[in-house]
């Protein structure tokens, strides 16, 4: 029988003290007041002053409540009974399902042997182009979408998980609204992709610190599955939320803020989540989806900025359609010399007359006469998006292909394309020309 | 041995209460349960000291035993480093997967080089030879070189050789030699010693000015912003620039005896590629698999964050051992703000005073130090050897005037700066060709580059004033220019990295192709409209990428060359006076080579 401690010291936001012994760090402890029961994680020890994070915060605990240590650290049901169902961030049941208790498994366990891992050589088709073609998704990669509130993220998000050839979805909701739960749960069911998703949703609503927990739950069990073979997609909305947690503990306990008010260790914190995406050699695969808004629009603010530099890439979702620019798949490179021997030249080509028409845009909006050249770029430039970018366009990889050199040909002359010869020898629809 | 008992746990650091003497940088072991990690002291009041584990810290309670090695944080250096792959502390992570399989748990650390393997030594000294630190006893093959087995650098004083091995098969740990100090103490060396990462090996006799190019194969650099042998250099940018990218080729292609790839802080599948990559493919200057000559150490992002700080001392310091065998050694380090932050992270645990973007007021100059631990040295037997070392930086929000990009800029030589535009626009390697600076001398004549840069230069001023004013607004002179100096960019400085031909390009080549880029820049067309002038351009620009994409000196090469030349000399009417100077000494340069 482990020990209970009923003199809470400190309160100070959600982390309170108590005084006690033989208590380890990350260990977890039941708090006890008026209001129910919340479970709590060590995260500081000195001499015998523990800190711990109430994970349903402060609010309400007084210093007379219990404080009884479990012993282990935050653990998790793992088993094939998780699927079809919807939890909460600390793993209870929010759908009217049995709580589950069987074989738990600690969640953020020790990243994976660097020399374990293999380059990633499955293409994720979406029939999307602006993904397929310019920046194509890989298995195993991590890949945020960068937006904005308003932006249609969680449909995108849903819409890919529902396309791509995945064994299952884990969906981690950080901070979600209501209605985006609702949302994905009605989208995934009328898909009928509801049995092989397994749902973890802190909401807007729900407290804060329990949305510290919701990455590293669906990981940890999304890393099982996938150890026992399974594709797993997991999409995490929004990270900027779990960001913004772990500030306001790290305010409160004091620590030294780097960049607006974050805490100095954002960057690992983050980078210890999303390089859990993995494909395991003779086994499955995590492939990580994260949706990541941005405070103000602006990609330099401190959670967009480290995220970009811990990602595979990044999708700009902007006015509804994935932007070319500063979109970016780094693993593309590794699967896109297999798909057609045009793709690569296509798409770097397609992407830089693309940059040519902004300036053309801008030219003429700021009221220059157009070059013939310039008039080309316009229409290709409307073309492009019209065609490539819009959303609402569902075609395959070689259809897009296709398409893209249909436009350059509308637009062009072959040797204005700046692709090499002997491609467009090959590829170029009015082959007279090339000639 | 001192032991001590923990006291407190705050993330990755640890306060323990001593019983005995400790060190300053001192390795300990805190037990938890039949384990124990390894750990660094970084701070010492009165009986406490704070510590910073290398492993999670998860689990660790207050009372907890902590046992002192009185070992400062140390590497193992001798034959096998070769081709190895360790995280920061040195640990085989091969190795460690064969015993651990997927994942890196905590608490085991094996042997840095391998203690069955036999080496064939052969003697360099007899008995009775007088030597001193870093002096070569033997030689044992290690792929293409000939690994020297060294006296320890620590071994001060002469030394007088009292037994020697004979040639033959020894394992790291046999003993080789036996000799004798000024005092009469007698030492057994064996081919491996322990260095302190944190202490410069300087056993040479003089450093020499880096003046001789380290050859990249990228065009860009070598030709307008070279980097030397000896030398330093830093590439920021924001992320997605292509920083790794800019690495991963230069690890591949530079001109170097050995690479070492030290993965900080960064993406683990990156390294991935590397790893799997290098052993397939052959280093065209030996005919051996590029793995024989690179060591990869590699502490990615989620690994722990004390073992990414002690990361980037391992790998220079293997490299500086390397130099004492007369070898030219990169350094190549992404990124070099991750061990920054790992300084951060660990500096507001202690709570230190924090400077700028809480960053320790220490922050420049141990930037500065770890720089100057590159450099070419003249040693004792009269060979030269040199580090060069190459960082990127990630600055926060791309923006250069932060901390460690500042600190760096301070103390390289040369700066490759990364821009979002250039990468957003898919020019690669996206360097930035105006604001990149060198300090150091390249492979084509320093005159004529500047010529070409100036009309980059003034063909952006070109194309920022049409901007405003409007192509009409513009002469026909000053779109020429334009164009000119758009053509420089897209056929010269821009280089396809993942083209089998156009992502490796010998400087032979690149002084060759580089006059007859010279020769379009010097000469007047005569062409009657922008328009006119555009689409010749493109058509020249056309050819010069096919030709790009040739093989030196094949049929197509030269017949492409051919062309070119008949192109420009169709349109010719004239050339620039100063440039043509240039082009001259530039081909006679040339035809004397
Ligand atoms: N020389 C190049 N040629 C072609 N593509 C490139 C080149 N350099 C970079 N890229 C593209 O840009 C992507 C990002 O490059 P890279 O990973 O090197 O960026 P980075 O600057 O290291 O970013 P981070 O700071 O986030 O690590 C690559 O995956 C590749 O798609
Ligand atoms: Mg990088």
């Amino acid at each position: 029988m482990r020990k209970v401690y009923s003199k809470i010291q400190a309160i100070s936001g959600n982390v309170i003290t108590v005084t006690a012994s033989g208590v380890r760090y990350g260990e977890l402890a039941v708090v006890s007041s008026r209001h129910g029961e919340s479970l709590a994680e060590v995260i500081r020890l000195s001499e015998e002053q523990v800190a711990l994070q109430v994970f349903t915060g402060g609010r309400g605990i007084s210093t007379g409540d219990e404080v009884r240590f479990l012993g282990h650290p935050m653990q998790i049901s793992f088993s094939d009974n998780l699927l079809g169902r919807i939890f909460d961030g600390s793993g209870r049941p929010r759908d009217n399902g049995p709580a589950l208790e069987e074989n738990m498994i600690e969640i953020g366990g020790p990243s994976v042997n660097p020399s374990k891992r293999i380059i990633p050589r499955n293409m994720i088709r979406t029939n999307i182009p602006m993904i397929d073609l310019f920046n194509t998704l890989v298995e195993s990669q991590k890949l945020p979408i960068f937006s904005v509130s308003g932006e249609p993220y969680n449909q995108l998000l849903a819409r890919i998980a529902m396309q791509a050839e995945v064994d299952m979805i884990i969906l981690g909701g950080i901070g979600l609204k209501y209605d985006d739960y609702l949302f994905f749960r009605d989208a995934l069911e009328e898909g009928g992709a509801m049995s092989r998703t397994i749902f973890f949703v802190h909401t807007a609503s729900d407290p804060i610190v329990e949305s510290l927990l919701v990455p590293d739950v669906s990981l940890a069990v999304a890393e099982r599955f996938a150890l026992k073979g399974k594709k797993v997609l997991v999409l995490l909305t929004d990270m900027t939320n779990f960001a913004d947690s772990m500030k306001e503990i790290a305010i409160t306990m004091e620590q030294v803020p780097s960049n607006r008010g974050y805490p100095g260790d954002l960057y690992s914190q983050l980078a210890a989540r999303y390089e859990k995406a993995v494909d395991f050699e003779g086994a499955g695969s995590i492939t990580t989806l994260a949706a990541t808004t941005m405070p103000g629009d602006d990609v330099t603010h401190p959670v967009p900025d480290n995220t970009g530099y811990i990602t595979e890439g990044q999708y700009y979702l902007r006015g509804g359609r994935i932007e070319p620019f500063g979109s970016l798949s780094r693993l593309k490179q590794l699967v896109n010399d297999k798909t057609r021997p045009d793709h690569r030249a296509l798409m770097d080509g397609m992407i830089k007359l693309y940059a040519a028409y902004k300036e053309s845009l801008e030219k003429k909006s700021m009221g220059f006469r157009m070059a013939d050249w310039d008039n080309k770029l316009l229409k290709y430039g409307e073309m492009f998006e019209e065609q490539m970018m819009d959303l609402s366009v569902n075609i395959t990889l070689e259809e897009a292909l296709e398409r893209g050199w249909e436009i350059l040909a509308d637009c062009f002359e072959a040797s204005e394309t700046g692709l090499r010869t002997e491609l467009l020898k090959q590829y170029w629809p009015r082959q007279e020309e090339t000639a | 041995m001192t032991k001590g008992k923990v006291i407190g746990v705050n993330g990755n650091m640890i306060s323990v209460r001593v019983d005995g003497e400790v060190a300053l940088n001192e390795v300990g072991y805190v037990a938890l349960g039949d384990k124990k990690l390894k750990s660094e002291v970084i701070r010492i009041q009165g009986d406490r000291a704070e510590m910073q584990v290398f492993e999670m810290t998860g689990g660790i309670g207050i009372n907890e035993e902590v046992e002192f090695s009185g070992e400062l944080l140390a590497v193992s250096v001798g034959p096998g480093l070769l081709g190895k792959v360790y995280d920061g502390l040195q640990n085989p992570l091969p190795e460690l997967a064969e015993r651990l399989g997927f994942f890196l748990d905590r608490g085991v650390y094996l042997e840095a080089l391998e203690s069955e393997q036999k080496w064939k030594f052969t003697p360099k000294v007899a008995v009775g030879d007088s030597v001193r630190q870093g002096d070569t006893v033997g030689t044992v093959p290690e792929g293409i070189f000939d690994h020297r087995v060294m006296v320890p650098f620590n071994f001060l004083g002469e030394y007088t050789v009292d037994w020697v091995a004979d040639e033959g098969e020894y394992t790291v740990h046999e003993k080789v030699a036996t000799v004798t100090d000024a005092k009469g103490g007698k030492h057994d060396l064996t081919m491996v010693f322990e260095w302190p990462v944190k202490r410069p090996i300087k056993v040479y006799s003089e450093r020499l000015r880096p003046e001789e190019q380290m050859v990249t194969k990228v065009r860009l650099i070598d030709t307008f912003i070279p980097v030397a042998l000896g030398g330093t250099y830093c590439i920021p940018g924001p992320f997605g620039a292509g920083k790794t990218v800019l690495q991963q080729i230069t690890s591949r292609n530079a001109e170097v005896d050995i690479v070492i790839v030290a993965a900080c802080g960064e993406r683990a599948g990156e390294v991935v590629e590397t790893l799997r990559e290098f052993p397939e493919l052959t280093d065209p200057r030996t005919g051996r698999t590029l793995m024989e000559r690179t060591v990869i150490i590699c502490n990615t992002s989620s690994m722990p964050v004390a073992a990414r700080e002690a990361s980037v001392y391992t790998a220079v310091t293997i490299a500086e051992y390397y130099r004492q065998m007369g070898l030219n050694v990169l350094l190549l380090a992404d990124s070099t703000s991750r061990w920054a932050q790992a300084m951060r992270e660990m500096s507001g645990r202690l709570e230190e005073i924090p400077g700028e973007e809480a960053f320790p007021a220490y922050l420049e100059s141990v930037i500065a130090a770890f720089y100057e631990r590159a450099g070419r040295v003249r040693l004792h037997d009269g060979n030269i050897g040199s580090v060069t070392i190459g960082g990127t930086v990630s600055p926060a929000g791309g923006n250069f005037e932060e901390p460690v990009t500042q600190a760096t800029l301070k103390v390289v030589g040369a700066f490759h700066g990364l821009s979002r535009e250039r990468s957003d626009a898919r020019k690669y390697p996206a360097i930035d060709p105006l604001d990149s600076w060198s300090k150091y001398e390249g492979s084509v004549d320093y005159d004529a580059t500047e010529y070409a840069r100036d009309i980059v230069f003034r063909g952006n001023e070109v194309d920022q004033m049409m901007k405003v004013v409007g192509e009409e607004g513009t002469s026909l002179e000053d779109y020429v220019l334009y164009l000119k100096g758009e053509f420089v960019d897209s056929v010269y400085m821009q280089q396809n990295a993942f083209d089998e031909i156009d992502r490796s390009v010998s400087v032979e080549r690149q002084r060759h192709i580089f006059a007859i880029l010279m020769k379009i820049l010097v000469t007047k067309f005569s062409v009657e409209s922008k328009e006119e002038a555009r689409h010749y351009f493109n058509e020249l620009r056309q050819k010069f990428l096919d030709y790009n994409g040739t093989e030196w000196m094949s049929d197509d090469f030269k017949s492409l060359e051919n062309e070119l030349e008949q192109q420009i000399s169709e349109r010719a009417s004239g050339a620039d006076e100063h440039g043509e100077k240039l082009l001259k000494s530039l081909t006679t340069e040339h035809s004397n080579a």
